[in-house]
């Protein structure tokens, strides 16, 4: 029995080689792979010195900074951060009301079957992916230059941000649209204006709040820290803690940050569910 | 047919309260928000052109006559900022790697379908998500404060934050793994770490290198923000470009971090393409 098992199996390596061990330049593709991601691996952690001693010292300061923490209380801040989370709340409410009210026209425009000009729908698609490698923080760095500290700020670098993602994300979810309903609406009569209203929009609509409500939870996250350069809301009073020492207050704002999202989160998804 | 005008009209109403309750609901947030973040149509019409006037004054004078004086001359610190948008990737890709680590070891404890201990899931799964809620800067002001301000503590808030949001996609991939081949390994005699290495990595492993290539996308693209709390990478000259109205800079250093983000999107694309491509015709 073992006999011919052994015999099979060497049988079998004879015939089939390439199950039992790849090919020679594949293994070598896969060492060398290998080999560059460790290398490369390595040459960060040298950069960025990350040597053992450092290491145990700042987990030694971290371990003081955690007892610090504990326990969180706000202090005499209370209404002060309850204050900041509205205005944090706020500015994403708003900075995601203004992307959604101008990325509508730009996703209709960028769509391959509304506007059929090669040149133009690339020309707006690259334009949507090349300020989407801006971080809202910089935008919002940038606009506090521009109209000054507070969360006017904010809005308008969440705005900023978020149009060029919308653009793109509504500008697919047209060209995804079930063409049946279109045909029908010309067929009847109607012209582009009917085709858009009655033909695209009820179908795209509901793609489009999901997508707009996913993007309010994620602002309502980067709002939270646009305060750090100033732009409003809870991250300036976080940064401002955190800045003087005052780790308890830090700590029971960072708290505050965790129950907010969730709790919008836990909104956001029973709308979300409802929509589609 | 009465009762189906009856229902009808009744339908009908039903939906034009819930439609009207929810118009309601967003007005009351709209005017809040309008109210609380001093949000005003005035204000927006003399901030766009004072926005406008800022983006416009970036731009670099660029002549026809000695184009490329001009574009040495706005590019005049070229060296520099390669070496610091080199540490931004790198800040990137080291963070995402040990993010990745820690997202793969806490990611088998936290699928519903590989522990049987619901305290060691549940404690897997709030850990995450306590990795995840907290802002990537939140904890880079506090590495800052702790391990000193550089690169450093940004990779290491880049991998805490990477590992919680990784973590949770990965157990989500590891609870659609076929069960047979867990099934397989177990009455093969395997205990629970062999049946995590050969029931459930290889059919999640082309999944897992997916998303930390996303991910490897958004952390380059966060990388550049964390220099403005002073954790080192390209951020930390932008910021001071910013701050000291040093205006071409800024549109240098931004069209610099464009392309390089662009460049990164388009090649882990194509990766992402080939290897589920790859798998496709592996199954099929």
């Amino acid at each position: 029995m073992n006999a011919t098992l052994t015999a099979d199996i060497a049988r079998l390596r004879r015939t089939n080689p390439q199950i039992f061990s790849a090919p020679l330049h594949e293994r070598l593709r896969t060492w060398g792979l290998w080999l560059g991601f460790l290398a490369v691996l390595a040459f960060g952690l040298w950069w960025i010195d990350a040597s053992p001693m450092r290491i145990a010292n700042g987990l030694n300061k971290l371990g003081l900074l955690v007892t610090l923490m504990i326990p969180p209380w706000p202090g005499d801040g209370l209404w002060d951060y309850i204050y900041a989370m509205f205005e944090t709340l706020a500015m994403a409410f708003l900075g995601t009301l203004i992307a959604f009210v101008v990325a509508l026209p730009l996703g209709f425009l960028g769509a391959k079957n509304i506007v059929p000009n090669w040149l133009f729908h690339f020309g707006l698609r690259r334009f949507f992916d090349a300020f989407r490698g801006i971080d809202g923080l910089v935008w919002a760095l940038i606009f506090v230059s521009a109209v000054g500290l507070g969360p006017f700020a904010g809005v308008l670098a969440i705005a900023v941000g978020d149009v060029m993602v919308f653009g793109k994300l509504f500008a697919e979810a047209i060209e995804n649209v079930d063409n049946k309903p279109v045909d029908g609406v010309r067929a009847s009569g109607g012209d582009n204006i009917h085709v858009v209203r009655l033909g695209v929009f009820p179908q795209v609509f509901p793609v489009m709040m999901s997508h707009v409500l996913y993007f309010f939870e994620s602002n309502v996250r980067s709002a939270t820290i646009l305060g750090i350069v100033g732009a409003g809301g809870i991250g300036l009073q976080l940064s401002d803690r955190i800045r003087i020492n005052n780790w308890q207050e830090a700590a029971f704002i960072i708290l505050m940050i965790l129950v907010t999202v969730a709790i919008i989160d836990a909104i956001s998804r029973r709308i979300r569910a409802r929509l589609i | 047919m009465l009762s189906f005008d009856e229902r009808y009209r009744q339908q009908q109403f039903t939906r034009r309260n819930w439609t009207l309750l929810y118009g309601a609901l967003f007005l009351a947030a709209l005017i809040g928000s309008v109210a609380v973040s001093d949000f005003s149509i005035p204000g927006l019409i003399k901030g766009l052109p004072m926005a406008w006037n800022y983006i416009a004054g970036t731009m670099p004078r660029l002549t026809f006559e000695n184009f490329w004086a001009d574009v040495t001359d706005w590019y005049w610190g070229l060296r520099f900022w390669l070496r610091l948008l080199v540490e931004t990737i790198l800040m990137g890709f080291v963070g995402t790697v040990l993010g990745g680590v820690i997202a793969l070891a806490l990611s088998f404890p936290a699928s519903r379908n590989l522990v049987e201990n619901t305290g060691i899931y549940f404690a897997a799964r709030r850990t995450l998500e306590f990795f995840r809620t907290v802002p990537e800067l939140v904890f880079a002001l506090i590495f800052v404060f702790a391990f000193g301000l550089g690169p450093f503590a940004g990779v290491l808030a880049i991998a805490v934050h990477t590992a919680g949001a990784l973590g949770k996609l990965f157990a989500e991939v590891n609870e659609n793994v076929d069960p047979r081949p867990i099934e397989g390994v177990r009455a093969s005699g395997g205990n629970w770490p062999m049946i995590m290495r050969l029931g459930v990595v290889p059919q999640a492993l082309p999944n897992y290198a997916s998303y930390l290539l996303l991910r490897f996308e958004i952390n380059v693209r966060g990388a550049s923000a964390l220099g403005l709390v002073g954790a080192g990478g390209i951020g930390q000259d932008l910021y001071v470009a910013i701050r000291q109205f040093e205006y071409t800079d800024i549109s240098a250093i931004m069209l610099l971090l464009i392309l390089t983000t662009s460049v990164i999107d388009i090649s882990c694309e194509a990766i992402r393409h080939r290897l589920i491509g790859h798998t496709l015709t592996q199954v099929a």
